[in-house]
């Protein structure tokens, strides 16, 4: 499965919105946080999830794809980085194609942004500022193994299905013990439990 | 490369280790200092207590140190109805000296009161006390702490002889049954969450005693949402449970308890059937709580003020006491009792002389041995030291019958965190001359003839202690901006000119830690161990620590002994009663309050930053949907006090008949202008987290102003911080570009 990651635990998220903070103190954004905080069952209860650009591995990164201007680059090691400034354009193609509504236009700027996994930082083998801060664990850096050592049991899914269309992502997603099948916090289809299909 | 040492060195940027400046936790940050000597933003800091982690509160703290709100000259004004003006230190200082002389002269040296506060490093709180007592020589000192955990001190000490948590956090990992009673750990206390959960990710059961389904709550095994002020009640009848089913641990009660028959009949009065009716939960719930805690091999119980802010906050307190003494679950890892504190300090803010009945190393001002002890560090005559006085909110009453005439207050403000607002508005207009020591001008500052301008916690250096009984050292980031004095300099200055410099000629904090070590050696709450070098080497040391030598105590009682002479626990039996604000037809429902994670106590740090506004702008009423409202629409709380309209929360997260409200805010949306100033007999701690109310629908949420937006509120820090140097493109040029066909 994957190697040092983003793993996200909506159990463990109290809404706190450290990891909001947190990123806008990352030297990559110089004050502009590129986490949004979703309320996943408005009304009936309180649970939140944080969103964080997944880094789509396959089919690789949709954002990038779309991208007339190649200004999103993908880097050996998975991380799909914000647009380049200067070559972004500002069209929001990249906008519209990511599944899970992640990157945000600067509309004055004319450019994009997005979580680049604190590449300045995990560049240096550090964690991204967010998973670093966050007091209750929902968003975790490391490794599956390193994951499943501290929280022993725990399932996670990297796979999940648009209609006919499967992504697999670098980031991934803790699963619900007693939601093994779907969908994850969010109404998100999984394919994959711990790098198993589930559907058979 | 350590991952804590990120950006060290980087352009001349430097990380300046220290601890988060808000609550009991004490996190461990590194502040980032350019290259001017300016703090400009935070780093995730590997420390034993938090290991990088840090809430929303601790990640904005910096941003408060060069805040465009910053006081930076004194403020002065002869009469209330005169408009501040900046003035010179001299001015400022020399009239507060001719009021405090006028007063005393007048009415007396008990005339003039001295109220401190638990954010306070431990120096400026030892300070405080030996100030009031030796240059005011009043014996009308108090502290805000008085509103934070005095009801758990007062348990602790009662059952235990010795006032602190039992274990460290680390314990928390190693329990198999945390039990956690009115403490919203996930917002007031974030961090903690990784070992709640922690203890939970390796099989231990979590139950939470709360009114409110808080993100703690809705993660737990066992969720009982009990009515508020019936604690007491509740765990009584966990006793009777644990007695009847023969689960209590008699053999360790017969070796290390006194007073347990006694406990045990009160217990046996408290049959589930009762209590659920009390409480107003199923009795089923109670029997399993019982069982699951005191089957437990190890089990632990950690509570804050949700059970402690009551009018038998203490008796609250004793009642989890007992519960694990009766369990046999003391002192052993992952066996125990702790309290944690709200405020940074609100452990070390009370040890050394800082409450009305205290002396440093926690001494009574009423033993005649302790007072000689004292008198001998302090050099005065023992005849010159005053005794006991009263507590915070009895001080506020005395200032409304004009028996206290001038007051000085030093990091508190009770204008929003008092209960009872009116009477606290009457008690603080009714004074001759009243001085505040703040950084911001606070809702209290605002009503003061002498504001003081101070530093911050990050232009000093100074010791706190956590909710462990961890002392840690906080150092100092930067300069102070002119014009800007240490609480430690103003405290001897004035304390020089009412003509005691000779006691008081501290150059700085490391000289007044180093009195306070000799003067808490030999007690319980023994410091003399503790230096700042150790401190700096070990990432924080838990007292007592009597000797250099000596590796602090970070868990009580593993040898069986207490700190009675006679080693014991002294269990105190506890009759259950209702609230002091009685409900009727007119106020049928409870009334609580609490706090949200985005803001720290009065709100006077974190109502001034802007992600923290961003996040929670302002209050609201938390309210059942069985009410019929909906959500943003306006709800009138009502009580006998006032009333006020907040939007409501609708939740099914809270109990039909309760409403909440978080306290940060000034008037007119103050929790605290509703709120009963009905004090615990013993603690004098104020009833807070229960009284009897009403909800109506209004009409006019509209009319009611916005809690007032500070004028240094930005949006972002960029307009704050010194980040000027272009950073490194976030694109790495030239690395694989694309797997892109």
């Amino acid at each position: 499965m994957m190697g040092r990651t983003i793993f996200i635990d909506p159990g463990r998220c109290i809404g706190c919105q450290a990891c909001v903070s947190a990123c806008r103190e990352c030297d990559s954004h110089r004050g502009k946080s590129m986490i949004h905080l979703d309320y996943t069952d408005e009304g009936q209860s309180v649970a939140s999830l944080p969103t964080v650009c997944m880094h789509c591995e396959d089919p690789v990164a949709p954002c990038a794809e779309v991208c007339p201007a190649d200004a999103i680059l993908v880097t050996a090691d998975g991380v799909v980085q914000q647009a380049d400034t200067t070559r972004c354009i500002g069209c929001a193609n990249c906008v519209n194609a990511c599944p899970f509504g992640v990157p945000k236009i600067d509309l004055g700027a004319k450019l994009q942004m997005k979580c680049n996994l604190c590449y300045d930082r995990t560049a240096y083998g550090l964690a991204p500022m967010c998973a670093t801060v966050c007091p209750t664990g929902a968003l975790f850096y490391g490794t599956v193994e390193e994951l499943q050592a501290e929280r022993p049991g725990v399932q996670v899914a990297d796979t999940f299905v648009f209609g006919s269309t499967e992504v697999r992502t670098g980031v991934a997603m803790v699963v619900p013990a007693d939601k093994v099948q779907w969908p994850v916090p969010g109404g998100l289809p999984v394919v994959e439990i711990n790098g198993k299909d589930v559907r058979r | 490369m350590p991952a804590d040492q990120w950006h060290a060195d980087q352009d001349g940027e430097t990380l300046v280790p220290t601890h988060c400046c808000f609550c009991g936790v004490q996190c461990g940050m590194y502040l980032r200092v350019d290259r001017g000597g300016k703090v400009f933003g935070v780093e995730p800091r590997n420390h034993d207590i938090n290991r990088m982690r840090l809430c929303p509160k601790g990640i904005n703290a910096y941003q408060q140190v060069n805040h465009p709100d910053r006081l930076t000259a004194p403020l002065m004004r002869r009469s209330r109805d005169e408009e501040f003006a900046e003035v010179s230190w001299d001015e400022a200082l020399d009239f507060t000296v001719s009021e405090i002389r006028r007063i005393q002269e007048m009415y007396g040296k008990d005339a003039f009161g001295l109220l401190g506060g638990a954010s306070l490093f431990s120096e400026k709180t030892y300070l405080v006390g030996k100030f009031a007592r030796v240059a005011l020589k009043t014996k009308h000192v108090d502290y805000n702490g008085r509103l934070c955990m005095v009801s758990a001190a007062g348990a602790n000490k009662l059952a235990f002889g010795i006032d602190r948590a039992g274990n460290p956090f680390s314990d928390i990992l190693l329990t198999d049954c945390l039990l956690i009673a009115g403490s919203n750990v996930g917002e007031c206390f974030p961090v903690l969450t990784q070992y709640v959960w922690g203890a939970r990710d390796r099989g231990a059961s979590l139950i939470v005693v709360d009114p409110r389904e808080t993100a703690v709550a809705r993660t737990a095994d066992i969720h009982v949402a009990l009515k508020p002020g019936t604690d007491s009640a509740f765990f009584n009848s966990l006793l009777c449970v644990i007695v009847e089913e023969g689960l209590a641990d008699e053999a360790y009660l017969a070796e290390h308890t006194t007073g347990w028959e006694e406990v045990k009949a009160k217990a046996l009065e408290y049959p589930p059937s009762r209590a659920a009716q009390i409480c107003g939960v199923p009795a089923e719930q109670i029997f399993q709580v019982a069982r699951t805690f005191a089957r437990a091999p190890k089990a632990m119980a950690w509570h804050a003020r949700g059970i402690e802010h009551h009018s038998q906050g203490v008796e609250n307190c004793l009642t989890v006491i007992n519960l694990c003494a009766a369990t046999g679950h003391i002192g052993k890892p992952g066996a125990g009792y702790g309290t944690l504190t709200g405020q940074g300090n609100g452990q070390g803010g009370r040890e050394h002389g800082q409450k009305a009945d205290l002396l440093p190393g926690g001494r009574s001002i009423l033993n005649e041995e302790h007072r000689r002890q004292i008198c001998e560090i302090w050099g005065i005559e023992e005849s010159e030291l005053p005794t006991a006085g009263t507590s915070m909110m009895e001080m506020v009453w005395q200032m409304q019958r004009r028996e206290i005439r001038g007051l000085i207050g030093i990091c508190n403000n009770p204008f929003v965190s008092l209960p009872n607002y009116r009477v606290v508005k009457e008690g603080y207009d009714a004074t001759e001359f009243h001085a505040q020591f703040d950084f911001f001008l606070s809702e209290t500052a605002a009503n003061a003839h002498v504001v003081f301008p101070v530093t911050t916690w990050a232009e000093d250096d100074g010791v706190m202690a956590n909710a462990e009984a961890r002392v840690v050292k906080h150092n100092k980031a930067q300069e102070p901006p002119p014009g800007v004095r240490t609480d430690t300099w103003v405290m001897c200055e004035l304390a020089r000119r009412l003509g005691a410099g000779d006691k008081f000629a501290f150059a700085d904090s490391r000289e007044v830690f180093e009195e306070l070590r000799t003067a808490s050696r030999g007690t319980v709450i023994d410091y003399y161990g503790i230096t700042y070098e150790r401190l700096e080497e070990t990432g924080g040391i838990a007292w007592p620590c009597p000797s250099t030598d000596h590796p602090g105590t970070p868990r009580l009682f593993e040898d069986g002994r207490t700190y009675h002479e006679d080693g014991r626990i002294h269990l105190q039996a506890v009759e259950w009663h209702l609230p002091m604000d009685p409900y009727s037809d007119e106020f049928p429902m409870s009334l609580t309050t609490g706090r949200t994670v985005a803001h720290f106590l009065s709100g006077n740090q974190t109502r001034r930053l802007g992600a923290l506004v961003e996040q929670t702008p302002r209050p609201w009423a938390e309210v059942h949907p069985s009410h019929g409202f909906r959500t943003g629409e306006p709800v009138r709380v009502v009580t006998r006090r006032g009333s006020e309209v907040f939007p409501a929360l609708v939740t099914e997260a809270i109990r039909p008949d309760t409403v909440f409200l978080p306290y940060h805010w000034p008037v007119p949306t103050a929790a605290n202008a509703l709120t009963i100033d009905a004090l615990d007999p013993r603690s004098k701690i104020p009833e807070y987290k229960v009284c009897a109310c009403r909800i109506e629908h209004a009409s006019e949420l509209d009319t009611v102003p916005s809690p007032p937006v500070a004028p240094g509120h930005v949006a972002y820090p960029e307009t704050q911080v010194s980040r000027t140097d272009p950073l490194p493109p976030t694109s790495p040029q030239g690395r694989g570009t694309s797997e892109r066909s």
